[in-house]
């Protein structure tokens, strides 16, 4: 799975600007410079690689993951140590550490918001479906199509326009304080941007979890449920809540996934430094060694937490589990 | 004499909705005793299925508009408050569904969806609650119930999902049982072990029983009392044997014509009974079953205008029927019976 998802990133990258016209010359020239002669352009371009067939190229690229790589691009050679997920010719620097370094900032805004979403989105959907067509559920609702459909970017801006400019009760952005130097300053520093990635999920976990309870609670096992004279709660929560968390429990494991790789929008927005942020500049400099790191690191946070969800079905739903 | 155990009087279930008001159930009277079994029978729509869920407070209480009395053992389920109708649920008054399938959580096991049934009504440990399933299942005949209390509701064959159902709803050893459609899922030959298994529980708990069915057949096999229900209505009333004997209202004559009988031959046929089950919003005036009726121009035309009432046609068989009980009689006798005997 991986392996697949490592080809398709490296032909995307690789293939498509060559498709687009780019010469081996033209890219080796992106990496030494505007004053270099053509000599020195195609010396580069055959030290880097770019002459050699694809495969050999992608072979390349892969041993410098797992066995760090060397580049020849200017001066003397460049270790790129492994995990080598690319070098960056326009820094200099390997891609890898970089990506180390961002990886907490987009932890920390995915992970407080998953939490935040989930146990917001599903409270407000059950309190939905059990409420269905009164006027708590219309609003719900209602608040719930605004969230799925305004972008972040907006409901971002408004936010800090609100509550960090205008009432100053929130942090102004651009700050991230890791939370082993000060767990308070994180999580205020994170606050608005983790409301506002919440909002946006939980909007469609709460239609998600609304639409789930409606046809749970009227399957015949509810019936039963209330039948043996348990309280209505547990009916709900124990029973109901219980199987309509199943298709949420793969959503989630899905959306946190793909968070994890860079919530491009909300860390530009709130200029965080994480992983998003980081391949939006380096899609701003033209620098395709970065983007594929953060693009293969995503990939793989995807295929895992799709691993994972698979692993949880098992436990969530029995039926699944092999006999 | 004492106040029979179960009592319905006047039982009005009905639901407006856009098209008009839904009357599921429109004035239902009936008795039960601890230890007597009542087989209530009707095709689909005619009220049964809501009058069962009505007598445990699982009808849909959002739009149902419910009168008449309900008195359980003294008590009157429709104006008790529904977290006392809730905790008579389960232990004084427990029900079977059609499908065990659906009926259990897929998500838990056998054993602890009856450890639940038995824990909310009695403050026991988890490990002797656990015991009381075992015991449970091995009272309903499942070979190793000590094993298979772990198991899931859908590696249970479907006659040992039913078994498990019913050991659930006996879990807190209920006076009142209904079972709805408890055999309809099932194969038949698994069918017959069920229907032997809940009169054997009913005998060991003296408890009262409520069969639902369309199946005249499991009601001739249990049943002490019979209840056809038609249009919302109790349409004929009496002990099994009387009913069965002399059946008087012809809409039961038309349900025994449309049974299969083995026993002649595959040239009989069958005596269905024509036209559809009346709407439950536009229930036609007069008696609800004159237009599928042959004998409606026999009333004179009051079968089309006036609503019959439920008279004693003698030792305790209610019908509702304009027909004189006389005239029923003869027809029966006449008509109807050598028809089913010879299987026309």
């Amino acid at each position: 799975m991986l392996i697949v998802v490592s080809m398709v990133t490296f032909a995307i990258f690789f293939l498509v600007p060559r498709w687009a016209g780019g010469s081996a010359e033209s890219l080796a020239a992106r990496y030494v410079g505007r004053t270099a002669d053509e000599a020195e352009i195609a010396a580069a371009a055959e030290r880097l690689g770019f002459n050699d067939p694809i495969y050999v190229q992608y072979w390349d690229w892969l041993k410098g993951i797992f066995a760090g790589s060397t580049y020849d691009i200017g001066p003397g050679p460049e270790h790129c140590p492994a995990p080598c997920f690319g070098y960056s010719f326009i820094s200099r620097t390997p891609v890898w550490p970089e990506l180390l370094d961002r990886m907490p900032v987009t932890f920390s805004l995915a992970l407080g918001a998953a939490v935040l979403w989930l146990i917001s989105g599903v409270a407000v959907g059950v309190l939905s479906a059990l409420r269905r067509g009164t006027i708590f559920d219309r609003a719900a609702m209602g608040i719930a199509l605004a969230g799925v459909s305004l972008p972040i970017f907006f409901t971002g801006l408004m936010a800090l326009a609100i509550f960090s400019y205008k009432l100053n009760i929130t942090a102004p952005g651009g700050s991230y304080t890791p939370i082993e130097e000060n767990p308070a300053q994180w999580a205020y520093d994170l606050l608005l941007p983790w409301i506002t990635l919440a909002f946006l999920f939980s909007a469609a976990y709460a239609r998600l979890t609304r639409a789930g309870m409606l046809e749970t609670m009227s399957e015949d096992y509810v019936r039963t449920a209330r039948a043996k004279g348990l309280p209505e709660r547990t009916v709900i929560t124990k029973h109901g809540l219980r199987a309509a968390l199943t298709p949420i429990v793969t959503i989630f494991g899905l959306d946190v996934g793909l968070l994890l790789g860079g919530a491009v929008l909300t860390e530009t927005t709130f200029s965080l430094p994480g992983l998003g942020k980081y391949a939006i500049d380096a899609i701003a400099t033209n620098d395709l060694p970065k983007i594929l790191g953060v693009v293969m690191l995503t990939a793989f946070f995807v295929v895992f937490a799709n691993l994972i969800v698979d692993l949880l079905y098992a436990v969530v739903d029995p039926r699944v589990r092999l006999t | 004499m004492a106040a029979p155990f179960l009592e319905l009087r006047d039982l009005k279930i009905h639901f407006p909705t856009d098209d008009g008001l839904v009357k599921s159930v429109d004035g239902l009277s009936f008795s039960l005793e601890r230890g007597k079994t009542l087989g209530i029978v009707g095709e689909s729509g005619s009220g049964k299925s809501v009058t069962s869920l009505g007598i445990l407070g699982l009808h849909n209480k959002r739009n149902a508009r419910v009168s008449g009395e309900i008195v359980l053992d003294g008590t009157d389920i429709v104006t008790a408050s529904p977290e006392s109708v809730r905790k008579m649920r389960g232990q004084k008054m427990a029900m079977i569904f059609q499908d065990p399938l659906s009926a259990m959580h897929p998500y838990y096991t056998v054993g602890v969806q009856i450890i639940e049934a038995y824990r909310v009504h009695n403050n026991v440990s988890k490990s002797v609650a656990r015991k009381h399933a075992i015991e449970m299942l091995n009272r309903v005949g499942i070979p190793q119930a000590a094993r298979r209390v772990d198991d899931y509701p859908h590696q249970f064959s479907g006659g040992m999902r039913q078994r498990a159902m019913i050991a659930m709803a006996l879990s807190c050893d209920p006076e009142l049982l209904i079972a709805d459609e408890p055999t309809t899922a099932l194969d038949v030959t698994v069918q017959a072990q069920i229907l032997d298994l809940m009169r054997d529980l009913q005998k060991e708990f003296n408890s009262a029983l409520i069969i639902i069915t369309h199946d005249l057949g499991v009601v001739a096999e249990l049943a002490d009392d019979v209840l056809v229900m038609y249009g919302g209505k109790g349409i004929e009333y009496g002990s099994a044997i009387t009913t069965f004997e002399g059946p008087q209202h012809p809409y039961t004559w038309g349900l025994l014509g449309s049974m299969p009988r083995l026993d002649q031959g595959v040239s009989a046929r069958l005596l269905p009974i024509s036209g559809t089950p009346p709407s439950l919003i536009n229930v036609p005036t007069g008696c609800a079953f004159h237009p599928r009726c042959a004998y409606e121009p026999l009333t004179g035309g009051r079968g089309k205008t006036e609503v019959p009432e439920l008279v004693n046609a003698g030792g305790g068989h209610l019908v509702r029927c304009h027909l004189s009980v006389s005239e029923r009689q003869r027809i029966w006798a006449e008509e109807i019976k050598p028809k089913l005997e010879a299987g026309a």
